[in-house]
């Protein structure tokens, strides 16, 4: 469509309706999001750190599994840059290339465990009943422990290692999840337009899925991104403690947990990776704030 | 004579309160014709809604139950359908129009997607017939550029828009009988001359037989046949439009008649009716109006009156035992 005709359908539209120029909610949002600095470099943090996971095998310099007898638990310095471990691995090489399992498997078990709970709280909520009972009462019983307990209680059932680890946090994902999609689906239930897709002759599912779903994206991606955050915490503790990753992988919680012990000695083997999870978390904590505070129409 | 398209008979639904059921709306009655309109009036809680929904089936099974009655649809009992043959009967047969038009329409999704999906659900047609379908319709209820609007998001639309294309979704499938649930309320008052305009347009083309459900009776004077006044859950009153305010017959009528505002006189203060509708759960025995009712009689506060047929042709129906004494005295 050229120019002009755009300008001419424009017009004719105004002089029908007189309404102001219809302005589109994706570039206000972006807008909005853009004036909230802590989370727009927390977002910058977020990709950047992304990115290195993903290319880090070709930019590091030495192999984050290739132990180096001549240099043990060096302090940082030009040749490593943040040091290295008790078999003289470089510690940064390490971390770039555990971005990758740290990020992802904290990404991964996030996402599932989102797609449960929402599934769980969008049948609690849109059919209620018995149904809104046993997965309440489900959840509540989740809720009880505290998160690393439970993933504890779960990884001591399934066993140790990365995917359990991964289950773990999902698992612990779930009933916040599903608490929170029950309270917006029960809002969203009651939206006018819902009831005019019913009377349209719409089935239950697609109504779920297509008319009340959506309305729900907000709560959801609020709360996913803080929960990427906490799944990081989870599965690094998890690690830490020595239930989750193999101790000679590079995964972050189990460096930190490696680096115990040389806390008099060698205290960067815990700084750096600490300094790392702390940054991380935060920046997906700061960016799940900045999304609610953009989305909440009172803040503004 | 047009033929009769929704018969409803003896229509009784009850809601869950606690542990007990409530009556919301008891023993009503009526039919509508195809290409007639049937004003429904009453004030807020009256029930109109509730008989709305009852009719579509659109009360929630979980704390309320239709627990009497017939709903005919050209013959076929409505109430007697499983889901799955209601929801070909929703939107293809019978489509409804609600009162809050901006809230009415899904804000996550374009008015494309929107004004297809009833056309795709209802009809065996591929995606580029449902759009050209959409285009028509829209084109139909008077909006300037469909093509345009097809792509926009309700947000970017006025109430009166939203009201439009709210009835274009509902005229998609070319529906019998529209219901039309306080249409107008929303509106301002020029928007809502074009939306009846719209509405009355619709009725003479297609023959379609309209529901109009309103507390306005400037709405119901200039688009009616004819009328039934509702009152707790009862249809207290039914006669032709011109009947109805040129003489009506049941206080309440009377009430709500006597209580609109009219242009050019003096009086400063408008006559209300004393006092407000009864609780659904302790109904007033006798007749539910009585208490508020200045011509009240002792039987009235005993004994229900019936909705009888009144008048010479017996055209009108009336439930007031008042009003039943008065005919007797005129047969004799």
């Amino acid at each position: 469509m050229t120019e002009t005709n755009k300008v001419n359908e424009e017009h004719h539209y105004m002089s029908a309706e007189e309404l102001p120029k219809a302005k589109s909610k994706t570039k206000e949002f972006i807008k909005k999001f853009m004036k909230r600095k802590t989370a727009v470099v927390s977002l910058v943090f977020i990709l950047v750190l992304i990115f290195l996971a993903l290319t880090a095998r070709f930019f590091v310099p030495y192999d984050p599994n290739q132990a180096d007898y001549s240099s043990l638990l060096q302090g940082p310095s030009a040749k490593h840059l943040w040091g290295t471990d008790e078999f003289g691995r470089d510690i940064f090489s390490r971390l770039m290339v555990g971005a990758k399992l740290s990020l992802f498997s904290a990404l991964i078990s996030a996402f599932i465990g989102t797609v449960i709970g929402v599934l769980l709280g969008l049948l609690a909520g849109f059919y209620g009943g018995i149904l809104d009972s046993l997965i309440m009462r489900g959840s509540d019983i989740l809720f009880a422990f505290p998160d690393i307990l439970l993933a504890i209680a779960v990884v001591a059932i399934i066993g140790p290692g990365t995917i359990n680890v991964m289950i773990a946090v999902a698992v612990f994902t779930v009933p916040s999840f599903a608490r929170i999609i029950r309270s917006a689906t029960l809002t969203v239930k009651e939206a006018p337009y819902v009831e005019v897709a019913r009377s349209l002759g719409c089935k239950n599912g697609r109504i779920l899925f297509v008319h009340i779903f959506p309305g729900t994206i907000q709560s959801l991606l609020v709360n996913f991104t803080m929960r990427i955050g906490t799944a990081i915490l989870a599965a690094s503790s998890l690690s830490f403690l020595g239930f989750g990753a193999n101790v000679t992988e590079p995964e972050w919680g189990a460096m930190l947990s490696l680096g115990r012990n040389y806390l008099n000695t060698a205290p960067h083997m815990v700084l750096f990776p600490g300094i790392l999870i702390f940054l991380t978390v935060l920046a997906f904590n700061l960016l799940g704030d900045g999304l609610r505070d953009t989305m909440d129409p009172k803040m503004n | 004579m047009s033929k009769k398209l929704l018969e409803v008979k003896n229509l009784r639904s009850e809601f869950k309160r606690d542990k007990s059921w409530v009556t919301a709306v008891n023993d009503v009655s009526f039919t509508i014709n195809s290409g007639e309109i049937l004003g429904l009036v009453g004030e807020s809680g009256c029930g109109k809604s509730v008989t709305s929904l009852s009719i579509m089936r659109l009360l929630s099974p979980i704390n309320s139950k239709i627990s009497n009655g017939e709903v005919l649809l050209n013959g076929q009992d409505l109430l007697a359908l499983n889901k799955k043959e209601m929801r070909k009967i929703r939107g293809r047969e019978i489509a409804m129009i609600f009162q809050e038009p901006m809230n009415s329409l899904n804000p996550c999704m374009r008015i494309e997607r929107q004004l297809t999906e009833a056309i795709l659900l209802h009809n065996k047609i591929s995606k580029d017939m449902a759009h050209k379908r959409a285009y028509d319709v829209l084109k139909s209820v008077g909006i300037p550029e469909p093509e345009m609007t097809l792509k926009n998001f309700p947000h970017q639309l006025s109430g009166g828009m939203c009201q439009r294309v709210m009835i274009a979704m509902a005229m998609s499938c070319e529906p019998d009988l529209l219901i039309a649930d306080e249409p107008t309320t929303a509106l301002d008052v020029t928007i809502q001359a074009q939306i009846l305009d719209l509405m009355e347009d619709i009725r003479k083309t297609k023959n379609t037989g309209i529901l109009m459900i309103t507390h306005d009776l400037g709405v119901v004077a200039e688009m009616c046949h004819r009328v039934i006044v509702m009152y707790a859950g009862s249809i207290v009153e039914e006669a032709s439009v011109k009947e109805l305010f040129a003489n009506p017959k049941h206080p309440y009528t009377q009430g709500l008649i006597a209580s609109v505002p009219k242009l050019g006189s003096k009086v400063t203060s408008l006559p209300s009716i004393p006092g407000s509708v009864p609780d659904l759960s302790v109904m007033p025995k006798g007749c539910k109006f009585a208490p508020r009712c200045k011509y009240a009689m002792d039987i009235c506060h005993t004994e229900e009156p019936e909705l009888l047929d009144i008048g010479e042709e017996k055209k009108r129906r009336c439930r007031c035992h008042l009003v039943n004494q008065q005919e007797e005295e005129v047969k004799r």
